[in-house]
């Protein structure tokens, strides 16, 4: 069911979602958009396409406490952190980014189960929006995701003076429901017309016609064995940028921080591009920097859909391309090895 | 002067002059060129660029390109030259292993203020004149080269290179330079009131992700191992744990690079965030200004640095309590 709501009065939408759930939203905030909990006075911004950061963080933040362990007069307690009990909803996610959460479940709702995320994952209600004006940096049709039909929970478009809502899941229409208030029954079909031009734009980008068949189709060693590694490497600056800001990695490190009479162990993000990544009693098994950018994008492009029936660990969203220092990214090693469409 | 340079360097490599030549790359969105080798004449003519979008600062790959066998030719702006003259002073670069052609420079420009003007779906960018024009799937936009400069360029110091074996393009536009006082805005946060200057750092840090891009990109962060990268250390250079540590990287990345650091602008310009980071280094530059007389790191390779050199002149650590009083 097709419903509406006038785009300026979203701002009572948001308060009475909020009444009942914990509402994140792109806010901005010293002239950037991330994610974040609404509030009354956060600068809403659903104009910005993409967030720096992905949604990632409310699902598998950057840091999380696992447990903490204390020693009282000889006796050594433990303590999980509390799991996600409370609803909530992220709103304003775009298809790319709802497509990377089904990349991040295969991995951490897969047995054995990560609580933490799966908790997480139980609590959480995905609106997403689709993608009025893309840039060139996106590529989500290459990975079959349709922008201008976001498979969320409930999608939403923005066309003239209002916002269009569909719920697609049971969980989207439990969130209508609670909001029906504020929405307005609407036409299917008022918002077609946006989505033609949707497709049309996306049709028009300039990586929107990238090929992946040679990650299928060549043997695995052949591709991890390739020279162009050693040649694209090189400008990388090992930073971590772009794992950081990409919505489908998922490799986290796991560290004790000294506390008074114990430790706080926590886990944070990780990136392969990192020296110590998959630092081990015996020492690193990725010794150079080629091997660990490999790493990255053997990840994303071939091992991943290895594990889950050709699904790619990338989206497209196109957030490594535009913030690498060094303009390195994952469609310039789609095209060197050979996915130029 | 693209052709100009190219073809320079390819007389290089076939003079066998040098081995290797690092440059910048053409990107395939007109504006995202890379930092890159290039070993044959052949992959010069096919790859190389020199245009406005060619902000990377290579003096930072010299400190590897310089410990591999035989001459290496490196493209650097008159800003870069800095850069690597620090580097030299530093003993991180090998002078010898290296072939520096200056090169002419009108400004770098910043994408993301290209994109923040509205301008969306680039397709190319066109710089040659005074205005940009910019192809884009919705229609062509345009808007003036200067609005979309770097703010390194905004804080230019001038034209003239400070090391290099030959030159070329070099002071043939003379437009660029520095736009107004690269302390004004310095100026402005040590007029707040220590509340209000905590509050505006605050919500800048906030936003860090510590991806530690503006380190790497840093060339005075030439470390072989970085203190945040110890596992030895009860802190975690890529966990993005609470304020205090947000604020200790960046505090303690400042101090480290004080009096090295030759505001480049590559910290700022590769921040993700689009953090000022600039601004704490520069209140660095300023004090030292102010309190040792006037320095320029990176201006010369044998000069006494001010945090490292001992004078009777020298201010008294006193200093720090009388002026944070005011
Ligand atoms: S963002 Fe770029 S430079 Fe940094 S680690 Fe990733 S590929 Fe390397
Ligand atoms: S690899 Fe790059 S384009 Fe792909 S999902 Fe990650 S950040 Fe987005
Ligand atoms: S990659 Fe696709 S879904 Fe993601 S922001 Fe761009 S157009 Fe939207
Ligand atoms: S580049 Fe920006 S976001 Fe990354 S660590 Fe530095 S300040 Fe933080």
């Amino acid at each position: 069911m097709m419903y509406k709501i006038d785009q300026a009065r979203l701002g009572e939408l948001f308060a009475a979602i909020a009444e009942k759930k914990d509402l994140f939203l792109p806010v901005k905030k010293a002239d950037q958009t991330d994610f974040a909990l609404w509030t009354k006075e956060a600068e809403v911004d659903l104009d910005t396409l993409r967030t720096v950061k992905s949604p990632k963080d409310c699902f598998f933040p950057q840091s999380e406490t696992l447990y903490n362990t204390s020693l009282e007069e000889g006796k050594l307690s433990i303590d999980a952190a509390a799991l996600c009990d409370r609803d909530f909803v992220v709103f304003g996610m775009r298809a790319c980014d709802v497509q990377a959460v089904k990349v991040l479940d295969n991995v951490f709702l897969a047995d054995p189960v990560d609580t933490y995320y799966a908790a997480r994952r139980e609590h959480a209600v995905l609106v997403a929006g689709a993608c009025h004006e893309p840039e060139e940096t996106c590529f989500c049709k290459v990975f079959g995701i349709d922008a201008a039909a976001p498979a969320a929970d409930v999608a939403t478009w923005r066309v003239g003076e209002a916002l269009y809502w569909k719920a697609l899941t049971k969980k989207g229409e439990a969130l209508s429901e609670v909001v029906k208030e504020h929405l307005t029954p609407a036409e299917e079909s008022a918002v077609e017309e946006a989505q033609t031009q949707i497709r049309s734009i996306i049709d028009k980008l300039p990586y929107s016609h990238l090929k992946l068949d040679v990650f299928k189709e060549t043997p695995m060693m052949e591709l991890f064995d390739s020279d162009r590694w050693e040649e694209m490497y090189k400008p990388c600056l090992a930073c971590g940028t772009c794992t950081f800001v990409c919505p489908t990695c998922q490799c986290y490190d796991i560290r004790d921080f000294k506390t008074k009479d114990g430790v706080q162990r926590y886990r944070c993000w990780d990136s392969c591009m990192y020296s110590d990544f998959t630092m081990m009693a015996h020492g690193n098994m990725r010794t150079s920097q080629m091997q660990r950018f490999r790493q990255r994008f053997m990840h994303k492009l071939v091992y991943y859909p290895d594990n889950y029936e050709g699904m790619f660990s990338c989206v497209g969203c196109g957030r490594c391309v535009s913030k690498c220092p060094a303009a390195l990214n994952i469609v310039k090693v789609i095209k060197t090895m050979g996915g130029e469409g | 002067m693209q052709r100009e340079l190219m073809n320079r360097a390819k007389e290089l490599l076939i003079d066998e002059t040098v081995v290797r030549v690092l440059g910048w790359k053409k990107g395939d969105l007109g504006y995202n060129h890379e930092p890159a080798y290039f070993d044959s004449p052949e992959e010069l003519e096919e790859n190389f660029v020199y245009d406005a979008f060619c902000g990377a600062n290579l003096s930072k790959y010299m400190i590897e390109a310089g410990k591999q066998e035989g001459k290496t030719l490196v493209f650097l702006k008159p800003c870069d030259t800095y850069s690597f003259n620090q580097l030299l002073k530093e003993h991180r670069i090998k002078r010898e292993n290296t072939y520096i052609i200056g090169v002419g420079c009108r400004g770098n420009l910043d994408i993301d203020k290209i994109k923040a003007a509205g301008i969306k779906g680039i397709e190319s960018v066109d710089a040659d004149g005074d205005m940009l024009k910019v192809k884009t799937v919705y229609g062509e936009k345009e808007m003036p080269f200067e609005e979309a400069l770097l703010e390194r360029c905004l804080a230019c110091k001038g034209k003239t290179h400070m090391v290099y074996d030959e030159l070329i393009g070099a002071g043939e536009k003379e437009e660029a330079g520095p736009k107004g006082n690269r302390f004004d805005r310095v100026s402005e946060l040590e007029s707040l009131s220590p509340e209000e200057r905590f509050a505006f750092w605050r919500s800048e840090l906030s936003k860090c992700i510590r991806c530690n891009a503006c380190r790497n990109a840093c060339p005075a962060c030439s470390c072989l191992k970085c203190v945040f990268d110890s596992n030895q250390f009860d802190s975690n250079q890529k966990a993005n744990a609470d304020t205090f540590e947000e604020q200790m990287f960046h505090i303690i990345r400042a101090f480290h690079v004080a009096g090295r650091c030759t505001d480049c602008g590559e910290c700022s310009r590769v921040c993700p965030q689009g953090i000022p980071l600039h601004l704490l280094n520069r209140k660095f530059i300023k004090d030292i200004n102010t309190l040792y007389g006037e320095y320029q790191a990176g201006e010369d390779t044998d000069s006494l640095a001010p945090l490292t050199n001992y004078t009777f002149e020298d201010a008294e650590p006193g200093i720090v309590a009388e002026r944070g009083r005011k």
